[in-house]
């Protein structure tokens, strides 16, 4: 089916002459998911915006739900969303503030702020790209019983690209200008035409905080703020108390602009501890009703829900573990610096052994014994929301056809075992973050390649210095100091623009950017870099998204990025916990809707 | 109780020997008659040797995967079951045994051997030295250690590795690690025992006779303090194996794929309810180490003290 | 004695300063920043970490920010949390009454058992109850505190379902309720780090008084004709008490610096996980803080073990 094929269909039933059903149908006859096929009508402004994204809410009246028990094994330090470095801090913040709309799991956009969602049809998004409008939601008034203005937003925005605020969410808005139209709409203008519209104000780093509260500390003294701790917003439930690093804890806003919300009189999020006992605390005795980001492996969690009392829910979001083989030397020092640009790797230039490396790590049994439903096998590194999705790549696993390939590369083994040519032998330190599963596959992959006559030298980090952008360590995951290397990225938006910009050429990491190039790898491509050019001014959704797709294609095909396994969220609950969950959000992104079934 | 007259070890020893039984044979003689320290000395000469041997004979790698036989409780194809992983456990333990018992040694011998050292020359020397000695001791006992670790892995793992190569590098400095964070203990209890004891008649005595300061270090008062130093050594041991497993969980021991005693019970303490042979293993190695290891402290304490009681 | 308990103070004033010293430059040149969260967030471009890194203080050179903190600290400011925004006197204060309530408990546990039992097996070496103390004080020392909170859990909570496993700070109850819920809520830690603590002592006590039982001046007083249990108690201990002052001295500021795994496993708000988290995050002012006022303690109770020294043995001399 050719793009124009798509277009036509998607017109008619824009038209009328085509049921949702039956385009949904020709689209699976042709190896279109269901999803997939709904999304492309979501996306070209076909379909009801988050129709049909959040379920029912079912409680007729606000309150009588008793206590609602959360547990996180991080404990959130800080409840001012602007300073929320992590999910668990944007999570607590989210508790109190609310965005103009949240990212549904199946990633489209469902109004929280503002009154409905902005878009051709409405007149909010502009034809040329260059603005978008948002109508806010009126009557909404923060909990001090002040309104919620335009005001408010427009000092969002003022308050976050204020270098002296130094906020974590300055990346959302410091590129844009925001404009107050009247008392309840704001425009937002960007300096070029952009497809990515919906970033400022929107899901976790969108959370609006009051001006009225924070207008004299919005700049170097914006930590001396009270309100950083007292937490005054516009969501379900109103502050009570909080202890830095241990618990948060809220009660029922009767003054809620949703009718019938929220269920719950009184919330606790208590932090800290480890993801295991956490399960134990919601599964095997319910004492607690939800538990956040299982980071378990699924033979236990299985286990656990053994007990009957609770279950565990996966959703799928862009998350991502994946194996990067360095483009670049990272034995060789110039200037002060490994892994220079400029060199290549002496073993992984070859093609043949990049694709050994890719056929020697058995997917089906980290899925199958170490992430279970929380890693499915991939063979893409863009997943999701699923209309990005390639479905040209395949992976196998065979030790027989990776020493196939590496034998008619010429790469012969020596006499203990380990493959070599031209001095160049395949020894390769692997290194990754301390993590129990990544362990394990760091054994599994060793094995494997054992038999294959490639030796892998295994090196853990701890995370506080692998994540760490420390210019000094060798070790950060940035400087790859290592031949191979392996963590997840996530994907924080249903849009990929963020997610695919890794792989450009100027974003190498490097000691000239003090190794904050997203390009980590360091692989470069021409071809890619074009690519990625023409997706920033596609406005057409179809056409954008068929560029995503080719840039996957590129950067897989090159076997430098193996993707393992997708990361989707997994956490647990009670069974009688109604929760609405999203991967492209926060945990807490629609905490008004969750409710207790008895 | 102050003017008690307490007697020198050494002093009624040498009195007592009147059929001169050279005092090494002597300490031997009552030795043998503990008889839970003797059978902790075959228990743990049965240990090492498993460790250092075993390897050999069972033959079974210890990175063998087998998915087929995941978490599998004993048997006769695995006597101690299988990991997650289906990892055979008994040759884990074999060869995690020697990375462990060879690290709780070791790490043992640093600390012992410079907490004595500190606290002999702190308690002798009084004054200044004292005073200074002593800052280095609450320097140490202040030091948040996980920060300090990564500064010494960073600043000289590479350079280590580069000398001695990536094992014993790594081995070196676990010891040094662990061995440079207890010596501490050690030193303030031989410095307290030392202000007590230099200030005792048979010490008087001795320093009256002449004998020269060091003399009256090694042959009057250390042996003296040697008391609790024994059952730090002991305790140090066990805490040196499980502080190499919680230095392999920072990621700063060995490598993730090496099976030491500690890095298996921390492994499986999340299927302690579904698989409990995995943490019984190698907790049992532990404990039985530690256990036979008191005992024949108990039993050095006795052989070399002549006014000790003697287990009949 | 006044005049060497001066002297001793003067002396801690240099030293707290070079302890400080060495406690930041370590710090400052350990490795890792705060912000290891931004990394892995594609949406959060890699200069806004680089101009938080800035903000922090994080680029000046060491001395510098060394002789900040210390001025800020002669002044009383303890210096804000860079990863919570929040006054770090603040942080400890809010933390201090758990800490000392669980982690006191625990220790004085420990010593109320280790004590009377250690004496005990010392008197009567080799006997039954002296196997039978010493085969658990092996025990105690031989298994990691992440491994028996672990199996008290497992036992007590899961298995049997009396005691709760995850710390609450906060308690919505008043009344003889109040005290129950927290009572039952920590138990587990105690026992846990009781045991552990409990099991080294109980062996340092026994091996310090079998030390003395057998000296000449005992025997004159049994000799004597005192009572055995007199004997035990005036002469013994307190001669068996130097190592144990010790001992009690080096675990005191433990009280203060919580334990770290134990309250992980528990989840208790104490100092220990204030710390590790701090130590994770590599968030300066918080480690400094806290591992300041540690050394102040040690330093303090080691003094008070040297004065208490002179008073179980007056022989000993202060020069």
């Amino acid at each position: 089916m050719t793009e124009d094929d798509l277009r036509g269909l998607i017109a008619r039933v824009k038209g009328g002459s085509l049921s949702r059903r039956g385009f949904v149908k020709r689209l699976a006859a042709v190896g279109f998911t269901a999803p997939m096929a709904t999304q492309l009508l979501a996306i070209a402004g076909a379909s009801p915006a988050g129709a049909q994204s959040v379920p029912a809410y079912r409680p007729t009246r606000r309150g009588g739900g008793g206590a609602l028990k959360v547990l996180y094994w991080q404990a959130a330090t800080l409840l001012n969303p602007h300073f929320a470095a992590g999910t668990t801090n944007q999570d607590a913040g989210r508790v109190f503030y609310e965005p103009l709309a949240g990212w549904a799991s199946d990633g489209t956009l469902v109004p929280i702020l503002a009154a409905e969602i902005p878009s051709r049809e409405n007149g909010g998004l502009a034809e040329d790209g260059r603005s978008v409008t948002w109508k806010l939601k009126r009557g909404v008034k923060w909990h001090d019983g002040q309104d919620f203005s335009a005001d408010d937003v427009v000092f969002n925005w003022e308050y976050a690209r204020n270098p002296g605020v130094a906020a974590v969410t300055s990346g959302s808005y410091r590129d844009v200008n925001v404009v107050k139209v009247d008392d309840h709409t704001v425009r937002i203008e960007f300096p070029q035409p952009t497809p990515f519209w919906a970033d400022a104000f929107v899901g976790g780093t969108g959370q609006i905080i009051p001006r009225h509260l924070f207008k004299d500390f919005a700049g170097a003294n914006s930590r001396d703020a009270p309100a950083n701790l007292r937490p005054v917003g516009t969501s379900a439930y109103r502050f009570v108390s909080f202890a830095p690093g241990d618990t948060l804890r809220a009660e029922l806003n009767p003054n809620y602009h949703m009718d019938n919300r929220p269920y719950f009189d009184t919330l606790e999020v208590k932090g800290g501890g480890d993801a295991v006992s956490a399960a134990r605390a919601v599964l095997q005795t319910g004492d607690y009703d939800y538990a956040w980001n299982m980071q378990v492996e699924d033979e236990i969690l299985k286990r656990l829900e053994a007990a009957g009392r609770g279950k565990v829910n996966i959703v799928e979001g862009g998350g991502i573990e994946f194996v990067q083989l360095n483009a670049t030397d990272p034995n060789r020092e110039i200037d002060g610096e490994r892994s220079h640009i400029s060199t290549q790797h002496p073993a992984f230039r070859d093609p043949a052994v990049r694709q050994a490396m890719a056929m020697l790590i058995d997917r089906n049994a980290l899925e199958q014994f170490i992430y279970g439903r929380g890693g499915p096998a991939t063979a893409n590194f863009l997943n999701n929301p699923p209309r990005f999705a390639s479905p040209n790549m395949r992976w196998e696993f065979s030790i027989q056809k990776a020493n196939e390939v590496l034998d008619a590369a010429g790469w012969a083994r020596g006499r203990d075992g380990i493959r070599a040519k031209d001095g160049v032998r395949l020894r390769f330190v692997y290194q990754t973050s301390v993590n129990a599963p990544r362990q394990r596959t760091q054994a599994i992959y060793k094995q494997a390649a054992q038999r294959a006559g490639i030796d892998l030298e295994l090196k853990s980090v701890t995370a506080s210095v692998f994540f760490s952008s420390d210019v000094a360590n060798p070790d950060t995951y940035t400087k790859l100091y290592a031949d191979m290397q392996m963590y997840t990225t996530t994907m924080p938006q249903a849009d990929p623009e963020r997610f695919m910009n890794q792989y450009v050429s100027w974003e190498v990491s490097a000691k000239a950017n003090n190794w904050q190039g997203r390009n980590i790898v360091r692989w470069r491509s021409e071809e890619y870099d074009r690519i990625f050019r023409e997706s920033q001014g596609e406005l057409d959704p179809v056409k954008r998204a068929a560029l995503f797709i080719r840039m996957n294609d590129l950067v897989v095909g090159s076997n430098h990025i193996i993707p393992l396994v997708r990361r989707p969220t997994v956490s647990a609950s009670l069974n009688n916990l109604r929760h609405v969950l999203s991967a492209w959000d926060l945990t807490m992104w629609y905490l008004n809707d969750w409710y207790r079934e008895t | 109780m102050a003017g008690s007259i307490p007697a020198s070890a050494t002093a009624s020893a040498a009195a007592a020997a009147a059929p001169r039984v050279g005092p090494w044979r002597e300490a031997w003689r009552r030795f043998r008659k503990h008889r839970l320290a003797v059978a902790s000395l075959v228990i743990l000469s049965t240990l090492v040797l498993a460790v250092l041997v075993g390897p050999f004979v069972w033959q079974v790698p210890i990175d063998e995967i087998d998915f087929t036989a995941r978490l599998q409780g004993p048997s006769w194809a695995h006597p101690m079951g299988t990991d997650d992983l289906g990892q055979d456990l008994l040759a884990r333990v074999l060869y995690g045994g020697r990375i462990s018992l060879a690290v709780g040694f070791a790490a043992m011998t640093v600390a012992i051997l410079v907490g004595v050292l500190v606290g002999a020359v702190a308690g002798m020397a009084g004054g200044r030295i004292d005073a200074a000695l002593m800052w280095l001791t609450d320097l140490f006992l202040s030091l948040p250690q996980l920060p300090l670790l990564l500064l010494i892995i960073y600043l000289f793992r590479d350079a280590l590795t580069k000398v001695v190569g990536p094992e014993l590098g790594v081995f070196i400095l676990i010891v040094i690690i662990i061995g440079g964070f207890n010596w501490m203990q050690v030193a303030r209890l031989v410095r307290a025992q030392f202000f007590s004891l230099r200030e005792k008649e048979f010490v008087e005595a001795a320093r009256a006779l002449g004998a020269s300061r060091l003399r009256l270090v090694l042959r009057h008062i250390l042996p003296n303090a040697m008391g609790p130093v024994i059952v730090a050594a002991t305790i140090d041991i066990a805490a040196a194996i499980i502080a190499e497993s919680t230095l392999s969980f920072l990621g700063l021991g060995f490598p993730p794929d090496v099976p030491t005693w500690g890095r298996l019970l921390f492994d499986a303490k999340d299927n302690l309810d579904f698989a409990p042979h995995w943490a019984i293993f190698p907790g049992a190695m532990i404990f039985l180490t530690v256990l036979s290891i008191n005992f024949i402290g108990d039993g050095l304490r006795d052989a070399f003290d002549p006014r000790r009681v003697i287990a009949s | 004695m006044t005049q060497y308990l001066i002297r001793r103070l003067l002396i801690a004033i240099p030293s707290l300063l070079g302890i400080s010293v060495v406690l930041f430059t370590v710090l400052a040149l350990a490795p890792g920043d705060p912000f290891e969260e931004l990394a892995t967030n594609p949406a959060i471009p890699p200069d806004v970490r680089a101009n938080l890194r800035a903000s922090l203080g994080l680029d000046d050179p060491v001395y510098q920010r060394y002789l900040n903190w210390l001025f800020a600290m002669l002044r009383g400011e303890w210096g804000y949390s860079f990863v919570s925004r929040v006054n770090v006197d603040q942080l400890i204060l809010q933390r201090l009454p758990t800490t000392i309530i669980v982690i006191g408990a625990a220790q004085l546990l420990a010593l109320c058992v280790a004590l009377p039992v250690g004496v005990y097996a010392a008197t009567r070496p080799y006997s039954l109850f002296d196997k039978v103390a010493n085969t658990l004080a092996f025990v105690g020392f031989s298994l990691p505190t992440f491994f028996t909170g672990l199996l008290l859990i497992l036992l007590f909570s899961i298995t049997l379902d009396w005691l709760p496993f995850v710390y609450r700070a906060q308690i919505d109850a008043t009344g003889w309720r109040w005290w129950w819920e927290h009572i039952r809520q920590s138990i587990m830690p105690v026992m846990v780090l009781g045991l552990f603590q409990g099991a080294a002592l109980v062996r340092f006590v026994r091996s310090a008084v079998l030390d003395v039982i057998r000296l000449d001046h005992v025997t004159t007083a049994r000799a004597k004709g005192l009572p055995e249990r007199a004997v035990t108690l005036k002469h013994v201990v307190r001669n068996a008490m130097i190592p144990v002052v010790t001992l009690v001295a080096l675990q005191m500021p433990i009280v203060f610096g919580g334990a770290i795994v134990t309250e992980q496993i528990f989840r208790i708000p104490g100092i220990g996980s204030l710390l590790i988290t701090a130590i994770l995050a590599n968030d300066t002012p918080v480690i400094m803080a806290v591992t300041f006022v540690f050394a102040c303690l040690v330093i303090l109770f080691n003094l008070i073990a040297d004065v208490l020294y002179g008073w179980l043995d007056p022989r000993i001399s202060y020069r």
